[in-house]
C-alpha cells in the first residue's frame, strides 16, 4: 500500500507544497512501512517526476499528454483516479491551495470518498490517520478521521517541513489519459499571472503587510521598501484592499489568505479577529501601530507604539546593516 | 435562466468560541447566511436582472437557517427549498452535497448553480465541487468574474499569483469569491417581501435521497476532539525614541528570535 501525494506544479517547478507533502508523507511512511508515491501532470510532468525521488517517492505517476497541458478539472480527476487505482493508497494528501481546492474534492467525490480540508498535522494511530484541522477561521481547533479509505486530505501550505533525503529516482509509470479535449467542458484558457520577484504569500517565510494606518496607497512604497531588504512578501489587511490600495490577492485574513511564515510584520494594522485568522499562526508576529490600544499588540511578540512612517525607514535601514546590505 | 443558488447559514464572523460538553456551543452566537453565499446570490440575482429568469435558493440546515434564507430572498431571491429535516444533519461536506444534488435533480430544468467557494464556519471548500461530480457538471471555483454568452461562460478565477482564465459549458457550477461583486443590502420593502415568498421544505422522500447517503449516516469523516487554539500571548513592546526601539527590535528579531 501506498502513501500517494498530488504534486502540484507551476511553470516547470514544484509548488512548495508539494515537496512539503511528500516529505510529510516520507515520515509517515517510515512509521506505516509503505511506500510514497507521487502524481505529476501537466508540462514537464515526466522530468519533475523523476525529481520526487530526492524527497522520498519511490514511485512516480506521470502523464505530459497534450490533454493536460491546460488544466481542467475533468483531465486532471480522470488521471489521479487512474493513479489510485494502480498505487492502491491508504492515505492520499494533496496541497490546499487553489490547483488543490479545484481537483480534490472533485476526485474526493468520484471515489465516494470523505475528505478532511487545511490540515495542518497528521498523526498515526496504528491503522488511523488523525487529521488536526482548524475550523472558524482558526478559533477553534478540531481533531478529525476519515471513515472512508483511503483516508484524503488536503493539507495547508507552508506548514510542514520540507525534507531532502536524497534518495533514488522513483519507479516512473506513464499514465493515458481516456478524456480528449473535445469531450471537456470547463478547461483553463489563459493565465494572467503577475510576475513578481517576491515570494507568493502562502509560501513566503517573512510577509510585511500593511493596513489602514497606512491612510494612502502611497504608503504601500515603504511597506515594499522594508519587504525588499527582508526578501519577504508583502500582504495587506481588508481595509486596505477595501480602500484599493492593493489587490485582493495581496489581502490577510479570513475572507482573503491564510498564511503561516516564520515573521510576519504588521504596519498600520489594528488586529481584528479576522486578520488574526489569516495571520495568527505565525511564528512571529511584529506589530507597529501607533495606537498603543490596538488589538495586534495583544498577539505580537513584539511591538512598537509610534509612527509607522517614522519607524518603518529607520527599520529598513538597521536591517540593511544588520543584514550587512 | 433558472439559477440555483445553495445557501448555508453559518456562526457571525465575529462570534467567540466556547465549547460545551467538548463540542462548539451556539448559545447567544448570532447566525448569518454565509458570507459567500451573499456574492453567488448577488451575481445570481444580476444575471436575472439582466437575461430574466428565476432565482432558486437550497439550502441543507437546520429551521433556523430560514432565517439566511430569509435574507437572501429580501436581496432578490425568487423562492427556496429547505431541507431542515433531522436525517439531512449532522452530517459533513460529503453528505450535505448528496442532499442538495437530490433536491437539485429533484427541482431540474436548471441553467447554472452558484455556490459561495468557501464556508466560514468549516474552511473546507468542498460541497460546490463534490455537488458537480454527483450531477456531473463542469465547474469553475473561486470565481471574481462571471460573464454569460450563448450557453457558455468565460470565468475569471483566482489562483496564486494572479488569474486563470476559464470557459466552460453551461449548465456548470461555479463557486463565487470576494470580489465577484458587492452584494445589495435588502430594502426594507424587499425583507417585507421576503416573508411571503415560498421556501419548501421537502424530506429525504420527497427528493429520493437516500437516508445512508445524507446526514450522520452519509458522513464520509467524523469530528472526535475540539479544542480552543492556545492563546497567544502578548510579548514585548519596545518604548522610547525611535531610533533606540528600533535597534532593539532588529537586536531581537536577530538573537532573540532568531528569524533574520
Amino acid at each position: 500500500m501506498s502513501i500517494l501525494v498530488y504534486c502540484d506544479t507551476f511553470e516547470g517547478k514544484f509548488r512548495k507544497v508539494s515537496l512539503e507533502l511528500l516529505s510529510e508523507a516520507s515520515k509517515i511512511a517510515e512509521k506505516t512501512g509503505d511506500e510514497v508515491h507521487a502524481i505529476v501532470l501537466g508540462p514537464s510532468a515526466k522530468a519533475l517526476a523523476e525529481e520526487t525521488g530526492k524527497y522520498g517517492a519511490k514511485k512516480a505517476f506521470y502523464c505530459e499528454d497534450g490533454v493536460v497541458e491546460n488544466y481542467s478539472t475533468e483531465a486532471y480527476a480522470e488521471l489521479v483516479e487512474k493513479a489510485f487505482d494502480e498505487s492502491e493508497p491508504k492515505l492520499f494528501l494533496i496541497g490546499h491551495n487553489p490547483r488543490g481546492k479545484d481537483l480534490a474534492p472533485r476526485v474526493a467525490q468520484r471515489l465516494e470518498l470523505g475528505m478532511v480540508s487545511d490540515v495542518i498535522n497528521i498523526e498515526v494511530e496504528g491503522d488511523d490517520f488523525i487529521f488536526t484541522k482548524p475550523i472558524y477561521a482558526g478559533k477553534c481547533i478540531t481533531k478529525q478521521k476519515c471513515k472512508t479509505e483511503p483516508a484524503f486530505a488536503s493539507v495547508r501550505p507552508n506548514v510542514m517541513a520540507v525534507e531532502e533525503k536524497g534518495g533514488d529516482a522513483p519507479e516512473l509509470v506513464e499514465l493515458t489519459p481516456e478524456i480528449s479535449l473535445d469531450d471537456i467542458r470547463a478547461i483553463v484558457k489563459e493565465l494572467v499571472i503577475q510576475k513578481s520577484e517576491r515570494p507568493e504569500l502562502t509560501e513566503a517565510e517573512i510577509i510585511v503587510s500593511g493596513g489602514r494606518g497606512l491612510g494612502k496607497p502611497e504608503g504601500f512604497q515603504l511597506i515594499e521598501e522594508l519587504a525588499d531588504v527582508l526578501g519577504a512578501a508583502v500582504g495587506a489587511s481588508r481595509a486596505a484592499v477595501d480602500a484599493g490600495w492593493r489587490e485582493h490577492h495581496d489581502q490577510v485574513g479570513q475572507t482573503g489568505k491564510v498564511v503561516s511564515p516564520v515573521l510576519y510584520i504588521a504596519c498600520g494594522i489594528s488586529g481584528a479577529i479576522q486578520h488574526l485568522a489569516g495571520m495568527g499562526s505565525s511564528k512571529f508576529i511584529v506589530a507597529i501601530n501607533k495606537d498603543p490600544e490596538a488589538p495586534i499588540f495583544n498577539v505580537a511578540n513584539y511591538g512598537i507604539v509610534g509612527d509607522l512612517y517614522k519607524v518603518v525607514p529607520v527599520l529598513i535601514e538597521e536591517l540593511k546593516k544588520a543584514l550587512n546590505k | 435562466m433558472k439559477i440555483i443558488v445553495c445557501v448555508k447559514q453559518t456562526f457571525d464572523t465575529e462570534a467567540k468560541i466556547v465549547l460545551e460538553g467538548g463540542k462548539v456551543s451556539d448559545k447567544g452566537v448570532k447566525l448569518i447566511a454565509n458570507p459567500y453565499d451573499e456574492f453567488a446570490v448577488e451575481e445570481a440575482i444580476r444575471i436575472k436582472e439582466k437575461e430574466g429568469g428565476e432565482v432558486v435558493l437550497v439550502c441543507v440546515g437546520a429551521e433556523s437557517a430560514t432565517e439566511a434564507m430569509r435574507y437572501c430572498l429580501a436581496m432578490g431571491g425568487d423562492r427556496g427549498i429547505h431541507l431542515s429535516d433531522e436525517a439531512f444533519l449532522n452530517g459533513d461536506e460529503k453528505s450535505a452535497a448528496a442532499a442538495l444534488a437530490k433536491a437539485i435533480e429533484e427541482e431540474g430544468d436548471y441553467d447554472l448553480i452558484l455556490c459561495g467557494q468557501v464556508a466560514v464556519d468549516d474552511g473546507s471548500a468542498q460541497v460546490p465541487q463534490r455537488l458537480a461530480e454527483l450531477l456531473d457538471l463542469p465547474q469553475v471555483t473561486i470565481a471574481t468574474k462571471i460573464e454569460l454568452e450563448d450557453g457558455k461562460a468565460k470565468v475569471t478565477r483566482e489562483a496564486d499569483g494572479g488569474n486563470e482564465i476559464w470557459e466552460t459549458e453551461l449548465p456548470a457550477v461555479i463557486t463565487a469569491q470576494r470580489g465577484l461583486n458587492e452584494p445589495r443590502y435588502p430594502s426594507l420593502p424587499n425583507i417585507m417581501k421576503a416573508k411571503k415568498k415560498e421556501i419548501k421544505n421537502l424530506t429525504p422522500d420527497d427528493i429520493d435521497a437516500d437516508t445512508d447517503e445524507i446526514g450522520a449516516n452519509g458522513a464520509g469523516t467524523e469530528i472526535i476532539e475540539y479544542f480552543l487554539p492556545p492563546k497567544r500571548e502578548a510579548g514585548k513592546i519596545f518604548e522610547g525614541e525611535v531610533d533606540e526601539c528600533v535597534k532593539q527590535l532588529v537586536d531581537a528579531l536577530k538573537n532573540e528570535a532568531k528569524v533574520i
